[in-house]
């Protein structure tokens, strides 16, 4: 269980703190699928960030199954079992896509194992296992590898910065059925920030994120009527409550 | 040969015992071991040291290993190796020296490799140098290759300085024909107080003659590198120069490309990049539960790969 208690992060513009998330507190329950969503600019993505270790909070407390992982190393953190995935993919000169699996699963894997995880994201993994983790490959692939990265993984909470972005809508039914089937078979917590009312509808519970605050948190059934029928949806993308 | 020369030779070669096919071994400035064969001659030059290397037009799918093997601290030598590559050959030449030094004086390799390479033909040349041991002597060797590339043949050449060498000064020329291709890529890793020069200087003078130059190199703790490529297009020809480069710690790398065109359907292009691994590769490999250090080691050796 993954549970954020009174989480603040500011950082310094123009001389002055600005406070990227403002106190948030909330629980990702174990085995539950739970979809962040909320207008651009947010904080959506720094909380993703805050959760893996890339940032740390101005103030508050990160507890990972009751222990505090507030200033736990991003390594360490990965390997109590979070994974993340970036919103843009990270290139490499020389490590083959190969390579990256290898050391996502954390240790040596047949050619067939790791092209097991590519076929699950919709790539024909001959073509891929060799080519190199750099700007050859479009952004759209990129992306799938790097879910590929965290389905090898398979930790018990993994999260997920839009893994829609620049995947093609021929593409996105596959993605949908990746997320169900990792939902299934892994048995842990799954959290990805989306935009998408395909993804927020496979949700088991939905955040809603907006100025650095959370304006919103419940089951599905519950938020997303709110999201989508209602007036109310509008002024949760303007920002406006 | 002792259990150290065994450890160079498949340092440089990637040997385990005496390979298949044609092959020189020196050791400690002496011919250790030769073997001809119906295509390929080998003869010790009589006015230098060092050898001439024939292979007959024609040969194809042969291989000739040349290591060098330095393991006698203080030892200095200067070697001359010409190859002679006859028309329509298909091989594969694989050369490479290791130093191990484990005394105070300086050990020091200095060869002049000489390629003749006929028409049509193919030749693949794998170079590799490494330096052990943990004397105070230098491990020292200062190559110099020049390639001499007749009408439609095609030179790939793999150079690789990944270990141990203290200093090194580089230098291969190359002067090509028409229709004539040279691709050379050289992997540089330099570390301690090494200090590591290469210096290319190729003339595309034939029409259609290409030549493509990639260096990638990693400088750590205090080395320092330097990187002078020089690709003169003297006639319809294209070139191509990359050098891309890992700094890290406090060292120092300069690139130096130069491109000259003396035609105007001379096709050139120089590309140089230097800096430091990015960050956000660390921290993916670290979100992949790798620690900063292990994260650094697996973007060198993919980068040098």
């Amino acid at each position: 269980m993954l549970e954020l208690k009174h989480i603040s992060f500011e950082v310094p513009e123009d001389g002055v703190d600005k406070e990227i998330i403002k106190d948030i507190s909330f629980v990702i329950p174990d085995g539950k699928f739970t979809v962040i969503t909320g207008p651009n600019g947010g904080g959506k993505s720094t909380l993703a960030k805050l959760i893996a270790g890339i940032q740390k909070p101005t103030s508050g407390q990160i507890l990972w199954d009751g222990q505090d992982i507030t200033e736990m190393s991003i390594t360490d953190r990965a390997r109590m079992g979070i994974s993340y995935a970036f919103q843009q993919p990270v290139r490499f000169k020389g490590i083959t896509v190969l390579d990256l699996i290898r050391l996502a699963k954390g240790e040596e894997i047949s050619i067939s194992g790791a092209c097991e995880y590519l076929s699950q994201v919709g790539l024909c993994a001959k073509d891929y296992i060799n080519r190199e983790v750099n700007a050859s490959l479009s952004g759209g692939e990129l992306k799938r590898i790097e879910i590929a990265t965290v389905l090898a993984r398979g930790t018990k909470l993994s999260v997920f910065d839009e893994p829609e972005a620049g995947i093609d809508l021929w593409s996105f039914q596959n993605l949908i059925q990746v997320f169900e089937k990792m939902h299934r078979e892994i048995h842990g917590s799954i959290l990805i920030i989306s935009h998408q009312e395909r993804i927020l509808n496979i949700a088991d519970e939905i955040l809603v994120i907006g100025d650095g605050e959370v304006t919103d948190h419940g089951v599905k059934e519950e938020i997303l009527p709110k999201l989508l029928g209602s007036s109310s949806a509008v002024n949760v993308c303007d920002g406006r409550r | 040969m002792d259990s150290i020369q065994k450890e160079l030779l498949e340092a440089v070669a990637g040997l385990h015992e005496i390979p298949a096919g044609a092959y020189n071994i020196r050791a400690n400035g002496e011919s250790a071991a030769r073997n001809t064969t119906a295509n390929i001659d080998i003869v010790s030059k009589t006015d230098v040291s060092g050898i001439d290397i024939k292979i007959k037009a024609g040969t194809k799918k042969e291989s000739v290993h040349i290591p060098v093997l330095l393991s006698q601290s203080g030892l200095e030598e200067m070697v001359y190796n010409d190859f002679y590559i006859g028309d329509d050959c298909d091989v594969v030449i694989v050369a490479g020296c290791g130093i191990h030094n484990g005394g105070d004086a300086a050990s020091r390799h200095d060869g002049i490799h000489r390629f003749f390479v006929g028409k049509n033909a193919h030749v693949k040349y794998v170079e590799k140098h490494y330096g052990s041991g943990d004397g105070k002597g230098e491990r020292i060797m200062n190559p110099q290759t020049e390639v001499d590339l007749d009408e439609n043949s095609e030179m790939e050449m793999e150079m690789v300085q990944i270990k141990g060498v203290d200093s090194t000064v580089r230098t291969t020329k190359a002067s090509l024909k028409k229709g004539a291709k040279l691709v050379v890529t050289e992997r540089l890793m330099t570390h301690g107080n090494q200090r590591a020069e290469s210096k290319f200087d190729v003339d595309l003078n034939g029409v259609d003659s290409s030549a493509n130059i990639i260096s990638r190199a990693v400088a750590r703790d205090n080395s320092v590198q330097i990187f002078k490529s020089v690709i003169n297009g003297n006639a319809k020809c294209s070139g191509h120069t990359e050098c891309d480069a890992i700094i890290m710690d406090n060292a120092n790398i300069s690139a130096i490309p130069e491109i000259t065109a003396n035609n105007p359907d001379a096709a050139l292009i120089h590309e140089a990049a230097i800096g430091k691994i990015a960050g956000e590769q660390i921290i993916k490999l670290m979100t992949l539960g790798l620690t900063e250090k292990e994260a650094e080691e697996e973007i060198v050796n993919g980068f040098l790969k």
